[in-house]
């Protein structure tokens, strides 16, 4: 940001400052593009219109349409949710290296990591939405308005964290690109108090999140106070890995310069990461089998089944092997390096995150549920249609929103080398 | 008098908005219940217009004259329960007494009470339970019966857990549920060490014929699909002083309700003459429901 901190108001932008006029440039960025880009927004809004449709059955018929029951009654959705909060955490925490190390495109970082944020807390509010059984009851949760059980529900502080992160990662990305939408850098007095806010906030949703479970007495294999350790890590991993590959495709297809040290530096970054996050996991292990108390079983249910009830087995241990692989393939500087091994270990990564924080933490939490009972969840297509809905929902606000920052963010840095 | 005007004015505009983004949800919102405050926080006469709206309702669905009542816990009163394992046969007699009792939704099925038949070589072990055992007749050799169902407890994880205090424990002990309060999210469930809560994944059906019109606003009133719902130990006749309908229905007397402060009262001689345990004591939630053999 140094070389840039002198800059006046960009020569040859002739843009005028009114918020108007920021709103106007955003509405032809979104609506015009190539044919690839038509391509995929249209593509994105079919499966956003199929997922709607499933839910419309999902609200006439109720959640009966679901796999979940009231021995496992969360499932996919709520797994999706905690995934996404971690992949929003994760996005703003590479604010951090990116200071440390003083990356060239600090600015792009930041702006990526935030847009990712966004959309990934958008993603995580419809997860809940659709998960619960009386959407209309949302307001009730509204403090002041509806009657927010705070401090003692950990949900409760779930909305207010989220909603709270939601609305701070709006104000900085607003705040950045109006700024240099004018050729201006941003109010420093208001713009770094908020990045630096932003740290500690993403560190909070992540952990109010872990302490969600973990505050169930009731689930042993949740109430395990490594758990929101185990949570920070994962999103360590996952987060950055979704972005790694975000910037590759972002500087294929555009002229955004990201330097291929950066990139390294963040999958040496995910390759500590992944080292604690099996780390961790291997303790549980530890304390778990070594122990071989009757909470054992939630682990068993995990890894090798429960008396022939193993749905969920092959898929975590895909998750291990995945999770492994990916730590060495980041591990070793070469692999790290080369863009195939590179976005294999990222795409590795992904699933390995996406399968342990999503179906391997909410299953075998519930499974057996506290009378013993085995009941085998497994999603229904209409919940799986609703979540693909709801990705596709987050992708497309995630790719609009990337295309208005784009434009901005180059143009910005043009001038700014100009000078 | 204007300052409450003014918040009302909000909250509508508020769930207007909030109903227009919800626009499926809502099959089963008529007008009234939408805006319909949370029980602990609604005036007399709010209650009262809400109470003859929802009679008024009950009784044109089922053909017949239902009463919603508001009964409040009486002075004095702390209710507890205690069951004799040694004594239970489960006949599962109690299942269904409750379930006709306390309207609960006959498809998809939902019982309050759930019986688990446990091994006599292997005691209390949840693991080991069976709760679908189908049995030409009971007792079985080699087994006992441990029913379960809410254990009202002093310190109750699912109250805690609730995001919009839909749930609370009342002055007598009750645990009770606001169904047109609850978001439906959950939480409970999963707090729950006993699995005793239940949650309305398709609409409730209860034939009119077999419909209890006693009902109490926490209690047995129909719910709506999407809320959770669980025992409450038959609020609308335990507050008129009359026993659950379990206890009354058991056939072998195994099961014991009362007033844990009157110091005549046979849960009293039970707690301090019997050998009695809680469940899952290590959770510090204090239930109000003993099991003593």
């Amino acid at each position: 940001m140094s070389n840039a901190s002198s800059a006046l108001p960009a020569a040859g932008t002739g843009r005028g400052g009114s918020l108007g006029r920021f709103f106007l440039f955003s509405v032809r960025q979104v609506t015009s593009g190539g044919r690839g880009y038509w391509f995929w927004v249209l593509g994105l809004a079919m499966v956003v219109a199929l997922g709607v449709a499933a839910y419309v059955r999902q609200a006439t018929g109720g959640l009966i349409t679901t796999a979940m029951r009231d021995q496992v009654s969360w499932g996919f959705y709520i797994g999706n949710f905690t995934f996404l909060v971690g992949v929003a955490a994760a996005a703003v925490l590479l604010v951090i290296p990116a200071y440390v190390y003083q990356w060239k495109p600090i600015k792009e970082v930041v702006i990526l990591g935030e847009l990712l944020a966004i959309s990934a807390i958008i993603m995580c509010g419809l997860f809940v939405m659709v998960d619960v059984g009386r959407p209309d009851h949302a307001w009730h949760l509204i403090p002041g308005i509806g009657r927010l059980n705070v401090p003692s529900s950990l949900l409760g502080w779930d909305v207010l964290v989220l909603n709270g992160y939601l609305v701070l990662n709006i104000v900085i990305v607003t705040n950045l690109l109006f700024a240099l939408f004018r050729g201006k850098e941003p109010n420093k007095k208001v713009f770094y108090p908020l990045v630096l806010l932003s740290i500690p906030a993403a560190i909070g949703i992540h952990t109010v999140t872990a302490f969600l479970y973990n505050g169930f007495a009731s689930r042993p294999f949740w109430n395990a106070s490594i758990l929101a350790p185990r949570f920070l890590a994962s999103a360590f991993c996952s987060g950055p890995a979704v972005l790694l590959i975000l910037m590759q495709i972002l500087r294929k297809a555009t002229r955004f310069e990201i330097q291929d040290s950066a990139i390294w530096k963040v999958a040496e970054l995910m390759a500590y990461s992944m080292f604690l996050n099996l780390f961790l996991l291997g303790a549980e292990v530890f304390k778990e089998y070594y122990s071989n108390t009757e909470h054992l079983i939630h682990m068993r249910y995990m890894f090798t089944g429960v008396n022939g009830h193993n749905t969920i087995v092959p898929y975590m241990w895909f998750s291990v092997v995945c999770s492994i692989s990916a730590f060495l393939l980041f591990l070793i500087p070469r692999t790290r390096r080369h863009p195939v091994t590179l976005n294999v270990g990222c795409v590795l990564i992904f699933l390995g995150c996406y399968l342990e924080k999503g179906m391997g933490l909410v299953i075998p939490g519930l499974t057996p549920d506290t009378l013993g009972e085995i009941y085998e969840y497994f999603p229904t297509p209409n919940e799986l249609f609703i979540s693909a809905g709801i990705i596709a929902m987050g992708s497309l606000v995630f790719t609009l929103l990337v295309k208005i920052a784009t434009p901005i963010m180059i143009e910005h840095n043009a001038s700014a080398r100009h000078d | 008098m204007s300052e409450s005007i003014s918040r009302r004015k909000f909250l509508c505009i508020a769930a207007g908005c909030a109903a227009a983004a919800s626009v499926a949800g809502c099959s089963d919102i008529t007008h009234t219940s939408f805006f319909r405050h949370n029980f602990r926080d609604m005036t007399p006469d709010e209650l009262k217009k809400i109470i003859a709206d929802l009679e008024r309702e009950h009784s044109a669905t089922f053909g017949k004259q239902v009463l919603v009542g508001v009964d409040p816990p009486m002075d004095g009163v702390s209710f507890a329960y205690a069951l004799d394992i040694s004594r239970c046969i489960g006949c599962r007699r109690c299942v269904y007494g409750c379930v006709g009792e306390n309207n609960q939704s006959r498809d998809p099925q939902i019982q309050w009470i759930r019986v688990l038949e446990m091994n006599k070589e292997k005691g209390i072990d949840f693991q080991e339970a069976n709760p679908y055992y189908d049995a030409e007749e009971v007792p079985r050799p080699g087994h006992f019966y441990l029913p379960m169902a809410c254990q009202q407890c002093e310190n109750p994880a699912c109250v805690k857990s609730c995001p919009v205090g839909a749930t609370w424990r009342e002055k007598d002990g009750i645990v009770v549920v606001d169904y047109d309060w609850c978001l439906g999210c959950r939480c409970c469930l999963s707090a729950c060490p006993y699995g005793a809560r239940r949650f309305n994944w398709g609409k409730p059906t209860l034939p009119a014929e077999e419909m209890n019109p006693d009902t109490h606003y926490l209690g047995n009133r129909p719910r709506p699909k999407g809320v959770v719902e669980k025992c409450t130990f038959c609020i609308q006749r335990t507050r008129r002083g009359k026993y659950p309908k379990c206890v009354e229905v058991c056939p072998t007397g195994s099961r014991k309700f009362g007033n844990i402060l009157d110091p005549e009262s046979e849960i009293r001689y039970i707690l301090e003459h019997k050998r009695v345990v809680v469940l899952k004591n290590e959770l510090n939630t204090h239930p109000r429901f003993y099991y003593f053999f």
